[in-house]
Order: C-alpha cells, then sequence, then structure tokens
C-alpha cells in the first residue's frame, strides 16, 4: 500500500532529522507509543522517590541530607515536565496515574528493589542515573519536539546526582570497614538490575521496530548498555570497588568490556510483578493519592468559586 | 549568664527549631496529595535544613569546642535539644501541617525581620537570608488555608481540627528567659514580648479569611527552653542519629 500524504510528511521531517510538535500531524501509532514511553519515564521518575526518600530520614551529615532531599526533588520536577510532555499528546495527569495504578502503564523496573542501607544512596545515584543517562543522552535527539526538550533539561541534573551518588561510594570505600562492606555489598546489589535497566538484547526486544523508523529510539539497548558498562567500569576500579561479574574483561578487538549473561529470568520475574517491592512502591502511589484526593478536591472547589466570584 | 553561653544557647533553639521542621516536612517526601505539593513541601524543608546548618555552625563556632554543626546535630540527646515543641509534633494529614506552617512562618516572618536587625553580624545575616524564605513559606500556608478553609466541607473541618490542636502549642514560641535579658541587652535578639500581639492579628485575620473559628483555648504547653520535650522528639533523634550512633568512628 502507497502511504498518504500525510504520512510522508511525517516520515519526511522524521528523515531529515526535525522535530514533531504537538500540533503536527502524527500517526496514531507513534503518539501512542509517545504516550506509552513518556509517561512510564514521569512515572519512573515519581515512584524512583520512594526507595530515595527512604534514607532522607536517615541521611549521616547534614549535607548529605540536603543533598539527598534536593535530588529526590529534581526527580519529582522531572516527573512533572515529562507529565507535561505527555499532555501535549493528549491524555491527563489523571488519566496517567489511572494507568499506572491499574497496572496499564508501567515504571522503571529498577525501583522494585530496596534501598536497604546507606550505600544504597550512593548505589543509586551512580548507577541508576549513571544507567539513566546513557539512555537519556540519546533520548535529547529523540524526535519528538516536548520529549526532546525535557530530556535537555534533565540530563543537566543526571548528570550532578551521578556525580553525588559516586561521592557518596568513594567516601564510603575510603571509610571505616563496615562502610566499604557496606558500599561493597550496594555494589553487588545493584549492578545487575542496572544493566537490566536497558532493557532486553537487540535480538528479543519487542517494541524497537517502529521506535527506530520514527526516530523516536536512536540506538538500541545492547549499545546503551556497552555505552554505561565502559564508562562504569573504571569509575568502579578507581575507588577499589569489585563489579560483580566473574566474566567481566576488556575486549581489545571491539575496544569495550564482555560482561557476564544476565538473569533475564529475574528481569521478566521483577517485570511481572514479582520483584521485591513492586506491591510495596503500588501500594504507597496509592494510598498517598487516595489520601491527597479531598485535598485536591478543596483546591478544585475553591478555584471554582474564584472564578464563579470573577 | 555570660553573653557566650547566652548566645550559644539561643542559636541552638533557633538551629533546633529549623532542624526539626525540617525533618517533619521532609517526611512529605513522595506523599503529598499532589506532585507540586510535594515538591513545595521538601523545598521549604530544604529551606529550613539550610537554616539549620547555618544556625548550628555558628552555635560550634561561638561555643568554642570545635563541634561541627554535624557533632551538634547528630550527637545531643534528646534532654540537649531545645526546638519549639510545634516543630516536633507528628507530620499529621495535610491540614495539620498546613496549620503549623502558618502558625510558625507567621511568628518566623516577625522574629527573622528583628534578628535580620541583630547586632550579632553573622546571626543579622543568617535572619536576613532567612526571612526571604519565610515569607514565601507564610504565602504557601496563607493560600492553602484559605483553599482548605473555603474549599469543601471536609477540608474545612479537617483544617479547623488541626488549628484547635495545635493552638496550645503556639504561646510558647514567644517565652523568653534569662537566655533572652541576657542579650537583648546587648542588642542581638528579638524581643518577643511586641511579636505577639502583631502575630495574634496576622493569624486571626487568615483564619477569618479561612472561615475557621480561633480556638477559645488559653492554657499553653512549655517545655523545650528548658529541654523537657513531648515523647515525639525522642523518636526523631533514634531515626536520625542512627548512623551516627551505630558508627560512631565513620566518617560520611
Ligand atoms: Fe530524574
Ligand atoms: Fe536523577
Amino acid at each position: 500500500m502507497f502511504p498518504t500524504a500525510t504520512e510522508t510528511s511525517f516520515q519526511e521531517k522524521v528523515d531529515q532529522d526535525l522535530n514533531i510538535e504537538p500540533k503536527d500531524h502524527m500517526p496514531e501509532n507513534y503518539r501512542l507509543h509517545l504516550i506509552r514511553q513518556i509517561s512510564q519515564h514521569a512515572h519512573s521518575e515519581v515512584i524512583g522517590m520512594q526507595p530515595e526518600g527512604n534514607w532522607i530520614t536517615r541521611a549521616p551529615s547534614l549535607r548529605a541530607k540536603q543533598i539527598l532531599l534536593a535530588k529526590i526533588q529534581d526527580e519529582g520536577g522531572h516527573g512533572l515536565y515529562l507529565y507535561s510532555a505527555a499532555e501535549t499528546l493528549g491524555i491527563s495527569r489523571e488519566e496517567m496515574i489511572e494507568q499506572l495504578h491499574s497496572g496499564k502503564a508501567k515504571y522503571s523496573n529498577i525501583f522494585n528493589y530496596p534501598s536497604l542501607t546507606w550505600a544504597d544512596i550512593g548505589a543509586i545515584g551512580w548507577l541508576v542515573d549513571g544507567a539513566a543517562i546513557v539512555n537519556q543522552v540519546s533520548l535529547q535527539r529523540t524526535s519528538y519536539g516536548p520529549y526532546a526538550r525535557a530530556m535537555v533539561r534533565i540530563c543537566k541534573e543526571e548528570s550532578f546526582h551521578q556525580r553525588q551518588g559516586y561521592e557518596i561510594m568513594a567516601k564510603m570505600m575510603k571509610g571505616i570497614p563496615a562502610q566499604r562492606e557496606m558500599a561493597q555489598d550496594a555494589m553487588n546489589r545493584w549492578w545487575w538490575p542496572a544493566l537490566m535497566m536497558f532493557g532486553p538484547h537487540d535480538s528479543d526486544s519487542p517494541h524497537s521496530g517502529n521506535a527506530f523508523k520514527w526516530k523516536i529510539k536512536r540506538k538500541s539497548n545492547d549499545e546503551l548498555r556497552q555505552r554505561f558498562i565502559d564508562k562504569t567500569v573504571p569509575q568502579a576500579e578507581l575507588i577499589g570497588l569489585a563489579i560483580p561479574d566473574k566474566d567481566l574483561k576488556w575486549n581489545e578487538a571491539k575496544q569495550g568490556y564482555d560482561h557476564g549473561e544476565i538473569n533475564w529470568a529475574e528481569f521478566k520475574q521483577v517485570i511481572s510483578g514479582n520483584g521485591p517491592c513492586n506491591k510495596q512502591r503500588m501500594a504507597h502511589h496509592v494510598k498517598y493519592h487516595e489520601e491527597g484526593a479531598w485535598v485536591r478536591e478543596a483546591g478544585a472547589a475553591y478555584s471554582k468559586q474564584i472564578q464563579e466570584n470573577k | 549568664m555570660n553573653q557566650q553561653n547566652a548566645l550559644y544557647t539561643y542559636l541552638l533553639r533557633l538551629g533546633d527549631s529549623a532542624l526539626i521542621q525540617s525533618h517533619r516536612l521532609s517526611e512529605w517526601c513522595s506523599r503529598g496529595p499532589i506532585l507540586e505539593e510535594d515538591l513545595a513541601l521538601t523545598n521549604i524543608a530544604l529551606d529550613n535544613l539550610g537554616r539549620a546548618q547555618a544556625l548550628l555552625r555558628y552555635a560550634g563556632e561561638v561555643e568554642g569546642k570545635k563541634r561541627t554543626e554535624d557533632d551538634l546535630a547528630y550527637k545531643r540527646g534528646e534532654r540537649q535539644f531545645y526546638n519549639n515543641l510545634i516543630t516536633e509534633l507528628p507530620t499529621g494529614d495535610f491540614a495539620y501541617t498546613i496549620a503549623k506552617q502558618l502558625f510558625i512562618a507567621a511568628f518566623e516572618s516577625l522574629l527573622f525581620t528583628e534578628l535580620s536587625k541583630s547586632k550579632d553580624d553573622t546571626l543579622a545575616g543568617i535572619a536576613a537570608k532567612t526571612l526571604k524564605e519565610v515569607k514565601y513559606h507564610l504565602v504557601h500556608a496563607r493560600d492553602w488555608c484559605y483553599r482548605l478553609g473555603r474549599g469543601t466541607v471536609i477540608s474545612n473541618s479537617k483544617l479547623q481540627h488541626a488549628v484547635d490542636e495545635l493552638w496550645m502549642y503556639t504561646g510558647e514560641m514567644f517565652e523568653m528567659d534569662e537566655v533572652d535579658a541576657t542579650l537583648l541587652k546587648e542588642g542581638i535578639a528579638a524581643d518577643l514580648a511586641p511579636l505577639k500581639p502583631k502575630w495574634m492579628e496576622h493569624v486571626t485575620a487568615i483564619l477569618k479569611d479561612a472561615d475557621i473559628l480561633l480556638p477559645a483555648g488559653e492554657f499553653m504547653q512549655t517545655g523545650s527552653r528548658a529541654g523537657i520535650h513531648t515523647e515525639h522528639l525522642g523518636h526523631i533523634l533514634t531515626e536520625m542519629q542512627y548512623l551516627q550512633r551505630a558508627y560512631p568512628e565513620a566518617i560520611w
């Protein structure tokens, strides 16, 4: 079948690396793909506030508390920009939250792991934000304008988070034995889930065909994962952290590291709801969303009165 | 009482109030009724935390025993804390937090106006920066009082309940003792007596506009100036100080 005129102009724009803007024509599946991806991204920022928020009241110094609180606030801000970007595609934030609660919309698997010790705050900043940056840097050139622009703003802050997380790990590795143990333990628990953040291997990645054609996605899962590993391994070595992968080794020919087999069975379990914290994260979000309903209603009722009295 | 001791204690009172207030506000993180409010409340928590850092750092300098702001925050026990009781009361629901914020921010905007004129330059500097922040905190609390007080029957009754519950913790903010007297003579501290009627006027006006009745009770709780607290403070410190207590030789 021949493409229709509007589809041609859409694909032409994409092929010329021009941004697609909210008022431009776009194929329905492009719109739906973006809603799915951007809302998942927004929900991830928001759900990610929980494992990190778990340590605010126990942060071991005032400076550490301040950095953590500010970081989590940034993540909430990222959630806001991304919800707004998704709203330009004709879905409301309330609908997106409903989809999150019903299970139709997802969030990043990584936040279904628990933050057990203070070193986890270091590991999350360094590894999780570190992995997110690799992904998001490539999304700065994604074809949908509002999403690309949100990414530019977000990437600047994410690189701070990554440095601050690394600083926590570096400090702990210079500390007393108990701190070094804590840091290595966090590394052991977060390394593999961080690699899983890039998704399945390219050979079994279900959604990529159109995503590449529409330039929503510009780099493959495996390419991005490789970039993350190559960047992170030397950072770990520098502060004396071991990578919990006995098969990890430098490959001179490809100028990158080869890594061991990722436990995809675990990945599938966590994705299908059986991670250590899936139920807890969702119950938390639902509980506070419901508890806040009377506040939102009061706000809406008050604005209505103000409008009517104008 | 000598001036150095008085100033040290005075700074602890101000610093501890900011620290404990920040702790309670930070509990809203990921629990706000709407994402924007989650961010607003953690923002206020961050302002309080920054103020606590500055005040406790200065308290350590004044004390002259080389204690840092972290030593003072993490290594004092519950009887050595001097925050106002109202700051340590449980977070409660959103109306409770907003009522607390109204009472505290209305007080602090008056207090830091005075302290920004302090003859102690360091304190005056901290106060000037704080004043800009607490003016915003007050606007935030006031606007939410209007929304809750005039929004729905439910939100009005929740705010009324919170105001009634918290009222007996408002008097303590204005208490003065020999610490204040010593520093007042030097033009360092703020005279709280004339601030009370101004506070009352301001708070009364906002609550009236929010359709909230002023509580009739005159009894006021007291204790924090002597380090006597509610049961809640011990739990806050247990949580806050856990890592510093568990690994006393560690640097974080
Ligand atoms: Fe983020
Ligand atoms: Fe981040």
